[in-house]
């Protein structure tokens, strides 16, 4: 086992939790007073977090480096959120939704952790419609649900193309609602530079008034982690700008392991890329994938005709058209999981039937849900016989009452109406399974600091399913980490506050000062974005969707020599006292440099493919990821030891018990 | 209550709904003037000496007109206040109907004009009644009224308040139903009535004008 | 496309700032406009010079980070967009774009065109929420059945991402929308009417507190409203605070 200790509590797998949360140990009202959290990240898992906490009486500092906790990324998941509710009586459980997302995870999550995600699933959504987050609803006024990616059951519950967004401002009320007690102490516009460890344990940390340019030292007792995932290292993708590596890198840097840094999402429906003034790609909503479906031309020269403007895709006639994925995979068809769908969207356009001018993008056609809505809505209706013209009227209607967001997004950013031509989408990097590694208590390995959400490794192993992301970082926030936190500050209610002006804090605050220093002194060549760029074409090109041992080697060569480079001569304008949006991001990018490396080597060590991860070396003769559970079947969790090439490999056997590793089928 | 910025603005609605009611009864009692001079003169003369017109709704109408300005005035020089740096360039037609942002410009034409109208009307009425204690003349009312307008100059102003004045009421009007909460299947009829009541009101006031300006008593 | 920003700079929230003119070339209709102001900064990094500072992070129209006030417009003259998602096929060669920070009393400039807009967070916390305890004890999600209407709309409210674009529109800098968005979205829910007197009373008193203006129904907000946040808000708002005041 290594020194990685899960935690994992003992007994059978639907008793864990309950069993682990009867054993540990609680802090009395009266305590919980004196001791305080710092919880860096406010979006689902952070918000949820710092308001459950504050609630039960911690004192609770919460750091954005947005202007309000409300906009943190999470506030663009769209689709929804999986809760095994089994609202629609199709057979779903707790078992059901634990299973299909560890299959969905290609078998690299840990069981114990997945199965507790689907037992306080259904919790969430009472909780959110307590708060009053306007979940959609069917006429009888009862919730209602859709079918995402990877799975047979509709067990997605949603708010239009904005759950996320409602579900985070259901969280941010929860949140000012123990501001407004005095609980949290809410510090916006702050970036965490770095944590500070007293005796091992974490013990505060040191951020950036991003308005004044001070430095701050922070103390308490405990340090949460909810700063998302690292996307942005590919440059271009569908996190936010702002989205970033920082806190997780510094507590790497610090001593916590990273884990599976090369696991990562990339999103089969998102907007092509129109130009190279691109600053990032938009999502469409994989509910998309309900009711659109995915093709491009059957031949080539169509194709080739299509991307030259001579043709237009509704001129192509039924059976000259390719459903790639219907015909690949009839069971599962139009909602395959992501990394399936994506890769199968990449095939094809390498094969030459891309279909804009750049030749990545593919079709998501909705011209025959349109017909099949329209002539349910004249029957309901009543229209007898209704015509082409009233069939596509009424049928878009009920695609606009779904989707019409999404498709207003669509036409505002690429000009065309998607109610009339097919949309045009390609495979984007969205989400990163990878992350802090964490155990059964969402502590890693620096005591005392926890990492939740997107910025842990634990649940979705290789590929995330669809509307899982919300689940896990409600998950964490609300009902997990409360709980968990709360059996290590046992330990810690006679420790008193924490002076900030032990030595260690000033150590700490002293390498910060002299890292930005560091930076502002560079000789000033190059902008901060013409790095970040060119690492983002280095881990599009050679660690993206398909990766091989020779492309990897090259990746890690030149990261390290870009990252050499920038240090020396990346240019900074103004001061670090003050305002100043490029120091912000010279800082991320820095970091980004240094993990994207880390990222290749460790797609580099994991000789198989499974979920994200895909190895060309290990594919099927028909091309589907070829998995090595002999010698794979472990989290590579990574320590620090200076450069990202010394880092040092840890492996946490993933142990099943109570699902059968099996090869991925969804045909 | 009246300190918060909601209730201030229920003042305003209601004080503007009472006086658009006021203004209809002004009209109605007015057109009497162009059409049945008796009338007009029997009516003036109930308004005029009626104790419950006089000591009650009167000071209610003073005070309805003193109320609207002066919140008015008040809500906007807060207005002003929460936009201390002004844009450079505000394209504020792009958003918004020119009534809707001038209602101090509409309001205060009008404020003027309420003064000119108390010169030529209250003033004298007081004087005469009040202070010169003249005796009760039922017949007087039609001939003063006709003679006020023989100057061009008066009808003219008169035309340009009564212009402002429907301006004022054209986002008033419907304006006042949104502030009270009225916001529903409704709000198209309640804009529509604003529409034709804000028009053709001004437009009957500025046709009464005309009318006695082109018609004056010649003996 | 050739353009000329006037750009407004503001060195600190204590400085005074002022219009100052940049050329710009090289514009494509597919860039939004933040992309173009990234090509700006591009060119004034390279130059030297400071580049101009402004807010934004998802730049998909959700996270209500962006504004500007683009031409007299917050978020430009494109309708139901925000300012990331504004593409420059919306302008022609040649044109004049006046970039401006929102200006509201309640929204200080920190920097160029970087305001200080946590006058909404007060106000979403002065009783913005339903105070339930997130224990996730609570009854089930459908032992609360809410008519489909109530809910849809009740959404409609919701979707509000508090960009401060209604602020920046209205000739009195008023919050009314954004205040009467998250009122009206506990208004039409059952979860909502346990606070609903305490709850609109709170916030309509922070909001003044903050010295925003006053409403005057020009329906600005509305128009420029990036999400299509609708007036019956702001109605709905007024019937919660006059019945409110009637229980006291």
């Amino acid at each position: 086992m290594g020194i990685l200790d899960s935690k994992v509590p003992a007994g059978p797998l639907a008793d864990k939790w309950t069993n682990h949360k009867n054993q540990i140990d609680l802090v009395n009202p009266a305590n919980k007073r004196n001791i305080d959290i710092i919880i860096v990240g406010t979006g689902l898992a952070g918000g949820a977090a710092a308001a459950t906490l504050a609630e039960l009486g911690y004192n609770v500092k919460t750091f954005c480096y947005q202007d309000s906790p409300r906009r943190a990324h999470s506030i663009a998941a769209q689709g929804g959120i999986n809760a095994a509710k089994n609202y629609q009586g199709d057979g779903d459980s707790n078992y059901r939704l634990f299973y299909d997302t560890v299959k969905g995870g290609d078998y690299r999550s840990r069981e114990a952790n997945v199965y507790r995600l689907a037992e306080v699933s259904a919790n969430i959504i009472d909780q959110c419609v307590a708060q009053g987050v306007p979940f959609a609803r069917e006429y009888g006024g009862l919730l209602d649900n859709r079918s995402f990616g990877g799975v047979l059951v509709s067990r997605t519950f949603y708010a239009k193309g904005q759950t996320g967004q409602q579900l985070l401002l259901g969280a941010y009320a929860a949140m000012n609602r123990q501001i407004n007690r005095g609980k949290i102490k809410s510090y916006t516009r702050h970036e965490m530079m770095d944590l500070v460890k007293i005796d091992g344990k974490a013990r505060g940390i040191i951020a950036r008034n991003l308005v004044t340019g001070e430095i701050e030292r922070h103390s308490a007792h405990a340090v949460v982690l909810a700063t998302g995932g690292y996307g942005n290292v590919f440059f271009l993708s569908t996190n936010a700008m702002g989205s970033n590596v920082m806190a997780a890198w510094r507590a790497h840097r610090k001593g916590a392991f990273f884990a599976n840094p090369c696991y990562t999402q990339i999103h089969p429906t998102c907007i092509p890329v129109s130009g190279d003034h691109q600053s990032k790609l938009t999502l469409m909503s994989e509910s998309l994938r309900n009711d659109g479906r995915i093709w491009v031309p059957k031949r080539l020269e169509d194709a080739q005709a299509i991307r030259e403007g001579k043709l237009t895709p509704l001129q192509l006639k039924e059976e000259d058209r390719d459903y790639y994925l219907e015909r690949r995979y009839p069971a599962f068809g139009n909602l395959v999981p992501r990394d399936v769908a994506s890769r199968a969207a990449k095939e094809r356009c390498d094969a030459g039937f891309g279909v804009n001018k750049t030749g990545e993008a593919v079709y998501l056609d909705f011209a025959s849900a349109i017909e099949r809505y329209g002539k349910e809505k004249a029957m309901t209706s009543g229209i007898k016989n209704p015509d082409k013209n009233t069939i596509t009227t009424l049928g878009k209607e009920v695609i606009e009452a779904k989707y019409g967001n999404l498709f207003q997004m669509y036409e505002k950013i690429v000009d065309e109406n998607p109610y009339e031509t097919p949309m045009m989408i390609y495979p984007a990097v969205h989400y990163t399974m990878g992350g802090l590694w964490v155990d059964y208590n969402l502590q890693t390995t620096v005591e005392g600091c926890y990492a939740a959400g997107e910025a842990n490794f634990s649940d979705h192993g290789a590929n995330r399913l669809g509307a899982s992301a919300l689940m896990q970082g409600l998950a964490d926030g609300y009902f997990v980490l409360p709980y968990t936190i709360g059996d290590y500050l046992s330990n810690d209610i006679r420790t008193g506050a924490i002076p900030t002006d032990a030595p260690e804090f000033d150590a700490a605050e002293k390498e910060v000062k002299d890292r930005l220093s560091k930076l502002m002194g560079g000789k000033g060549l190059h902008s901060v974005d013409y790095y970040h760029k060119k690492l983002g074409k280095i881990m599009w090109n050679k660690c993206g969707m398909a990766r091989n041992a020779k492309h990897l080697n090259e990746a890690i060569e030149e990261i390290s020599a870009l990252r050499a480079d920038f240090w020396e001569n990346v240019k900074i304008p103004g001061d670090a006292n003050g305002m100043n949006q490029e120091l912000e991001k010279a800082g991320r990018v820095a970091d980004f440099l240094e993990l994207g490396e880390l990222f290749a080597k460790d797609a580099l060590n994991r000789n198989e493919s499974c979920g994200g991860h895909f190895r060309e070396e290990y594919q099927t003769p028909e091309g589907e990821a070829l998995r090595d559970d002999e010698n794979y079947r472990y989290v590579a969790a990574w320590e620090y030891k200076g450069a990202p090439k010394d880092a040092v490999l840890h492996k946490e056997e993933l142990v099943y018990e109570n699902i059968e590793l099996k090869t991925r089928s969804y045909k | 209550m009246i300190k918060s910025s909601l209730a201030r603005k229920v003042v305003m609605a209601l004080s503007g709904l009472f006086l658009v009611f006021f203004l209809g009864q002004h009209f109605v009692i007015n057109i009497t003037s162009v059409i049945a001079p008796d009338t007009f003169n029997s009516w003036s003369h109930f308004m005029g000496y009626n104790p419950l017109v006089q000591y009650l709704l009167q000071p209610i109408l003073i005070a309805g007109v003193v109320v609207h300005f002066v919140m008015g005035f008040i809500l906007e020089l807060q207005n002003s206040k929460a936009r201390g740096v002004r844009y450079v360039k505000y394209k504020g037609d792009a958003n918004a109907s020119w009534v809707s942002r001038n209602m101090l410009i509409s309001g205060g034409v009008v404020l003027a004009f309420i003064a000119l109208h108390f010169y030529d009307f209250w003033l004298p009425e007081i004087a005469y009644k009040y202070i010169e204690s003249n005796p009760e003349d039922a017949t007087r009312y039609h001939a003063e009224t006709v003679h006020k307008f023989e100057p061009i100059w008066r009808m003219v102003l008169y035309i340009i308040a009564f212009v402002l004045l429907a301006l004022h009421l054209l986002h008033g009007f419907a304006s006042s139903f949104q502030t009270m909460g009225v916001n529903n299947k409704y709000t198209p009829t309640i804009k529509l009535v604003t529409k034709i009541y804000a028009i053709a009101i001004p437009l009957g006031f500025v046709f009464i004008a005309i009318y006695h300006h082109l018609n004056p008593i010649t003996h | 496309m050739k353009l000329t920003l006037k750009i407004w700079r503001q060195k600190d929230a204590a400085s005074k700032g002022k219009m100052v003119d940049y050329p710009i070339s090289g514009v494509e209709g597919d860039m939004s406009f933040l992309e173009m102001l990234d090509v700006l900064n591009e060119q004034l990094i390279n130059k030297g010079e400071e580049p101009v500072e402004f807010d934004h992070d998802c730049r998909e129209g959700i996270c209500g980070t962006c504004s500007l006030q683009i031409n007299g417009e917050p978020h430009g003259p494109d309708r139901l967009v925000t300012t990331c998602q504004l593409h420059m096929r919306k302008f022609n060669d040649g044109d004049t774009i006046v970039i401006e920070p929102f200006r509201a009393t309640a929204f200080p400039v920190l920097k160029d065109l970087i305001v200080d807009r946590s006058a909404l967070d007060r106000i979403q916390q002065s009783g913005g929420y339903i105070s339930v305890n997130t224990s996730g004890n609570t009854v089930d999600a459908n032992a609360i059945p809410i008519n489909k209407h109530d809910a849809d709309e009740a959404m409609d409210a919701a979707t509000c991402i508090g960009c401060g674009a209604c602020v920046a529109a209205c000739k009195n800098a008023s919050a009314m929308l954004f205040t009467s968005a998250k009122v009206s979205q506990f208004a039409l829910l059952p979860q909502g009417q346990i606070e609903a007197t305490e709850r609109v009373q709170n916030m309509v008193r922070q909001m003044d507190l903050e010295g925003f203006g006053n409403c005057t129904n020009t329906g600005a907000c509305e128009v420029e409203c990036p999400k299509g946040i609708s007036l019956e808000n702001i109605a709905r708002m007024n019937r919660e605070y006059y019945s409110a005041s009637l229980k006291g």
